[in-house]
């Protein structure tokens, strides 16, 4: 036994591998794809979209910190109708399965994401640690009854299988797997960014211009695998795991945790060949163990 | 990729000058494009550090310790390999200044000359290169500019060597009584603005090389972006090198 399985089936979606790519540290794939095959990949997840095009915020957005970084690109994108017309095709030259990250200001703007995306995907992932701002720029992932309510409205809408990408930026995150479960979602990603500071003492100022930002990279991945394990005992919903993934024997942790698949984001900025390598390491893991399909290994830890 | 130290100096202060064995960087490397190189050490990034001139097979960066990324680095010794990407970003349009019989300027400031010699030697040595420094202690490379370029122009901002003022005041002075057929800036954004308005005064064709805190440094982030014609536009894929004219100064 030296060839084990290394396909996975993400609601309904069967990816040849499972990894993927952290939404929003990818772009559309046009840069890696000069580094490696896209087609390697069990899917790729594309950065956020919203219904319009957003500027994001100013820079600087990246603070280095101690094995990590944070960012505060907020949301730049050009729109879901230019990503149709113009990343769409060249991205289905490859052969892997595409996920849609999608945001918004208010529950219409993700319901109109949804609608233009249609069936041009293979997955949507819903992005709901933005800013609500009906409720005063509180994220919607962080109360349980609009995460049931936005995810209801978008799954409605929803032609294609849709993951729920939960914000770690909460007191129990099992409260809010359960919401997402509840209204319908066919899948959760986890974690997205912890809300993190920076300062310069020289300056006395915050590195970002925006003062805090998204906290991500290895400093955050036992918070991640944390979250991860936690999620598995609330939910049966597949769970896509993430949060500091560098290697294959990080991404083990989170598959250990309950995580049925795993995607990897500020890795990459360190090495255009991360993902290749935390997929090729998690193989090495199977044939080292004698373990002859992943799926074996979800959520196979052993509690002390 | 991994490439071999091959020579080390420390010329003043705290700026090294390393060179690295990189065929197929050298193949292809234009002035104007930067490296992203892995430190080590306790720092996570890569940095970003300009492409200062290529011979044959070698590649050429300058840089000064700054922080923790940069010290790391130079502690590096002849013989050791350093992980770096590149060559990454666009380099310098050099056509505006082929077919002018006007000046071409080449403004530096500090850390910012190095992209600048690598220029200069593109250009045949027809440039005219004005340099600011902080102070006489900190003048470096300065003979290699000299016999790069038709003249050189040495500024300090305490007069302690050169021209004492800004870089900026010298382009002033040769804008007032030349024809300008191109200027091409690289220094602290300051330098860089004031620089852009002279050149907008005097209608001249001038580029600037920006600075960003960066990710990835192939454009896949979108964290290093500045304003260009409206839009955040990547330091590292769409630049760094701008049109002075076409960046929002004000951000
Ligand atoms: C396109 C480009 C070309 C450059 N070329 C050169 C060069 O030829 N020689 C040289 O000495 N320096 C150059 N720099 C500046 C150099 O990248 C920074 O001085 C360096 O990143 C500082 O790292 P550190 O570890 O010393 O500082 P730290 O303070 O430890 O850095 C912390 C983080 O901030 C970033 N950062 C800090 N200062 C800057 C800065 N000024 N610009 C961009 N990022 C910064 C670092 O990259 C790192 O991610 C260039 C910058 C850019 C964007
Ligand atoms: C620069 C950057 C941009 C990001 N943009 C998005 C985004 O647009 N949408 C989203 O859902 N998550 C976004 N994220 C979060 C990542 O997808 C991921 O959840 C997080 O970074 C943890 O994984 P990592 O440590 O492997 O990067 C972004 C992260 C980074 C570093």
């Amino acid at each position: 036994m030296s060839n084990p399985n290394m396909s996975v089936n993400i609601a309904g979606v069967t990816w040849k591998n499972p990894v993927t790519t952290a939404s929003g540290t990818f772009g559309f794939g046009r840069e890696y794809a000069e580094y490696f095959d896209l087609g390697e990949l069990g899917a790729v997840c594309l950065k956020s979209l919203s219904s319009e095009k957003r500027l994001g915020n100013k820079s600087p957005r990246i603070a280095e910190t101690n094995c990590g970084i944070l960012n505060s690109v907020g949301l730049q994108n050009p729109g879901a109708e230019y990503f149709l017309e113009n990343e769409l095709a060249n991205l289905r030259k490859y052969d892997t399965k595409l996920i849609a990250n999608i945001c918004g200001k208010e529950i219409e703007d993700y319901v109109e994401v949804t609608e233009i995306l249609g069936d041009s995907v293979d997955m949507l992932e819903l992005n709901i640690s933005c800013p609500n701002v009906k409720s005063g720029g509180l994220a919607f992932g962080t109360d349980p009854k609009t995460v049931e309510e936005i995810t209801r409205r978008v799954k409605a809408a929803a032609k294609v299988p849709l993951i729920v990408k939960l914000s770690p930026n909460v007191t129990d995150i099992a409260e809010i797997a359960r919401a997402a479960e509840a209204g319908g979602a066919d899948c959760l990603s986890l974690i997205n960014t912890l809300l993190g500071m920076k300062i310069d003492i020289k300056t006395r100022r915050p590195v970002l211009k925006n003062n805090t930002g998204g906290f991500s990279g290895p400093a955050v991945m036992p918070v991640a695998v944390r979250m991860v394990y936690q999620v598995r005992c609330a939910v049966s919903l597949p769970i896509i795991g993430m949060g500091g993934i560098s290697s294959g024997e990080d991404a083990i942790e989170f598959i250990l945790a309950g995580a049925n698949a795993v995607a990897v984001g500020t890795a990459g900025f360190i090495d255009p060949l991360a993902w290749i390598k935390v997929r090729d390491g998690i193989y090495d893991y199977l044939v080292e163990n004698n373990i002859d399909d992943v799926n074996d290994l979800v959520g196979m830890i052993n509690l002390n | 990729m991994l490439c071999k130290l091959i020579s080390k100096k420390n010329t003043v202060g705290n700026i090294y000058d390393f060179t690295i064995e990189a065929p197929e960087i050298a193949k292809t490397a234009k002035a104007g494009q930067f490296l992203h190189i892995l430190c080590g050490g306790s720092s996570y990034l890569r940095r970003p550090i300009s492409i200062c001139d290529v011979v044959g097979k070698s590649v050429r960066f300058v840089f000064e310790i700054r922080g923790k990324g940069t010290e790391e680095l130079a502690k590096r010794e002849t013989g050791e390999y350093i992980d770096l990407l590149g060559p990454l970003g666009n380099g310098f349009d050099t056509s505006v200044a082929e077919n002018s019989d006007g000046a071409i300027i080449l403004l530096g400031g500090g850390i910012g000359i190095y992209p600048l010699y690598k220029l200069a030697k593109e250009l045949g040595g027809k440039a005219t290169a004005i340099l600011g420094f902080r102070n006489a202690a900190a003048v470096t490379h300065t003979y290699e500019f000299q016999q790069s370029c038709r003249d050189l122009f040495v500024a300090t901002d305490d007069g302690s060597a050169g021209y004492h003022g800004f870089a900026t005041d010298v382009l002033k002075n040769i804008a007032a009584s030349n024809n300008i057929a191109a200027l091409y800036v690289c220094g602290p954004t300051p330098m860089m603005k004031i620089a852009a308005e002279i050149a907008a005064e005097k209608e001249i064709p001038a580029q600037v090389s920006m600075e960003q805190r960066m990710g990835c440094g192939i454009g896949a982030c979108v964290t290093c972006t500045c304003n260009v014609g409206g839009s955040n536009v990547r330091v590292c894929k769409d630049g760094p090198v701008f049109w002075a004219k076409d960046v929002n100064w004000n951000e």
